[in-house]
């Protein structure tokens, strides 16, 4: 898994730099303005740096993990379950058309 | 972008200075009765957003559960693959904005597949008849969830200037196993074809493990594929392009011979090959560009806290494998032992995708050369000229038998037989129904064989005589002319007989 960028470490030296969050930003698709960028930087970095504190209790023989409980194997059986209707499911759409969920011309390329 | 391409290199010339490496992504979509995360139903052509759960909406509170058949699937395709098979994995959340993945992040695996480290070793024809084998390593097979379907509405029609998207759900979360290779070097020449040979073995295997509908033209299998070119000798890869939802066999094997001469052209030009997605046209034969990879290739994975980890006990893999259907290259092997098909008759029963259908005529009774001849020539060919596949001609293996059964009683010959093919394929009944209801049994009536007989000869004199002089070979236009007048319905042996003792020969 990738690091949290920024997350120096136990030692608590954290830097977020404007472009990281510049590069978060565009990523999320949240257009920020440079005042923004240089208002949420250090922020972030007192975020981050409280976060990676943690990591200055957990000692070596601690491994990192995803999920607190040491449970395996939840499975479901391959069992239909009734879900919505498609008049349930566009309820709560902005917009519809066709029986479908209508949004915005997609500026972005096909993933 | 526009569809303008760069002027191609003659693929011949590529070689010369080139050695491709190929990559393929295949993307299988299981055939469990609901999806991967969900109960929801995943039958193909249902109405719009008719199977749909807050779950696969990605509505807030939702929360994910696994589905076990859609795990085993994944460890029954890694087995079949000779794969490792992870002691423990995880889920991850591949975070991207797009509407057709309503989370906005889909839940695939990362860096923790289920499966990884094995291979398949596949054949190719070579010119000669014989067979080439080259070994795919395959990386990884993993888990995960596929899209929805988007309309794009606008002028255009296409993606880039669409007005706006209408999205249907019912298709996102249907579980999907992607397969990953290593990258395939060494084919040179027989880079297209070892790609298409990849891709149709993989789809015969995923047949025999009934995992999927493996069906590329409704999309439960779809297939990308990376190319990239390096100086011939050198042993290093170039960079590489990714051509995305090639979705026949045919074009899996046009888009390398295209993407070869392509990148061979930029190359060779002093350019260089930018790593990106590219789009097939399967109209033009061509591809075009997508989007830069670099960038967007930033997808945040992290593990998916709503999911435990998957850790399948050994007992439990053992289990599967004892489930593996016999692997499709040994079932051929084993096959051709028995019927003692040559390799070039072996590779038309295959390609003709008669194998099973020849497999069952003989196991109904008709030897392997009887059974190879009407499925590959009288069939295969009707099968052609109707645009059908052979299963779907209407045909079955226990009727070509009971015709083969018919034409060695002697009822029928192999001409008549061909009438009662058209018969069977316009529904007229069972074999011996349309021996009786056209009336093509063969005539034994010796009285009638006999004056038939008598008719040819006096009609042709000249041949007559020749005979009479011992020219035997000159009683085939006689043959002709009494099995013209029996409208085919004699048995061509006793005509022969005949007409050689009524001349004296
Ligand atoms: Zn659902």
């Amino acid at each position: 898994m990738p690091e949290i960028p920024g997350a120096n470490g136990p030692d608590g030296q954290v830097a977020i730099t404007r472009e990281e969050v510049a590069h978060l930003a565009d990523l999320a698709r949240i257009d920020l303005s440079d005042a923004e960028l240089d208002h949420l930087a250090p922020q972030l970095a007192v975020i981050v740096e409280s976060v990676a504190s943690i990591s200055g209790v957990a000692g070596d023989d601690v491994p990192a993990t995803s999920h607190p409980l040491p449970v395996t194997n939840v499975f479901r059986e391959d069992v239909v379950v009734p879900g919505l209707t498609a008049a349930q499911a566009l309820a709560a759409a902005p917009a519809s058309e066709q029986q479908r969920f209508s949004v915005p011309r997609i500026l972005g390329d096909e993933q | 972008m526009s569809a303008a391409t760069t002027t191609l290199v003659p693929f011949e010339d590529v070689l010369a200075t080139y050695d491709p490496a190929l990559g393929l992504e295949v993307h299988v979509e299981l055939n469990s009765a609901t999806k991967m995360f969900c109960g929801c139903p995943t039958e193909f052509g249902a109405d719009p957003n008719t199977q749909v759960c807050p779950t696969c909406l990605g509505l807030p509170g939702a929360m994910p559960a696994v589905n076990r058949k859609a795990v085993e699937s994944a460890i029954r395709i890694g087995l079949a693959l000779n794969c490792e098979i992870a002691e423990w994995c995880r889920f991850a959340r591949k975070n991207y904005f797009y509407p057709d993945m309503p989370k906005n992040f889909q839940t695939s695996q990362y860096d923790e597949p289920i499966a990884f480290e094995g291979w398949m070793d596949v054949t190719v024809p070579t010119e000669d008849g014989e067979v080439e084998t080259y070994r795919v390593e395959i990386e990884r097979a993993h888990m995960e969830e596929d899209t929805g379907k988007s309309l794009h509405v606008g002028t255009s029609g296409r993606i880039h200037g669409a007005d706006y998207s209408l999205v249907d759900y019912n298709r996102a979360g249907i579980p999907l196993i992607e397969i990953v290779t290593k990258p395939i070097v060494g084919a040179g020449a027989r880079a297209p074809e070892v790609a298409k040979a990849y891709v149709a073995q993989l789809r015969d295997l995923i047949v025999a493990l009934g995992v999927s509908d493996a069906r590329m033209d409704q999309g439960s299998i779809r297939a990308d594929v990376n190319l990239s070119l390096a100086p011939k000798g050198s042993g290093v890869l170039g960079t590489r392009t990714e051509t995305k939802n090639v979705n026949s066999l045919r074009s899996v094997e046009r888009a390398v011979r295209h993407e070869m001469q392509r990148h061979a052209a930029i190359l060779g030009g002093g350019g260089s090959i930018l790593q990106e997605t590219r789009h097939w046209h399967e109209d033009t034969g061509v591809t075009t560009s997508g989007r830069e990879k670099s960038d967007a290739e930033d997808y945040r994975y992290f593990p998916e806290p709503d999911l435990v980890p998957v850790a399948p006990s050994r007992e439990w893999v053992e289990e599967l494998r004892g489930t593996l259907p016999e692997n499709p290259t040994q079932r051929r092997a084993r096959l051709q032992a028995e019927w003692g098909y040559s390799d070039l008759e072996m590779r038309d029963t295959v390609g003709a995708g008669a194998l099973t259908l020849v497999e069952e005529t003989i196991a109904a009774g008709t030897s392997p050369a009887a059974a190879r001849k009407w499925w590959l020539s009288e069939l295969a060919r009707r099968a052609n000229d109707a645009g059908v596949e052979l299963p779907a001609l209407g045909v079955t293996p226990t009727q070509v038998a009971a015709v083969q059964a018919l034409v060695e009683g002697g009822s029928i010959n192999d001409k008549l037989a061909r009438q009662v093919f058209d018969g069977l394929i316009a529904g007229e009944g069972t074999p011996e129904e349309v021996v009786e209801k056209r009336g093509l049994a063969i005539v034994s009536d010796e009285g009638a064989l006999s004056e038939a007989v008598d008719d040819a000869i006096a009609a042709n004199p000249d041949v007559a005589a020749k005979i009479r002089d011992g020219k035997v070979a000159a009683a085939g236009a006689l043959i002709g002319a009494v099995m013209k007048q029996m409208r085919g319905q004699a048995d061509a042996g006793r005509v022969r007989e005949l007409i050689l003792e009524k001349l004296g020969s």
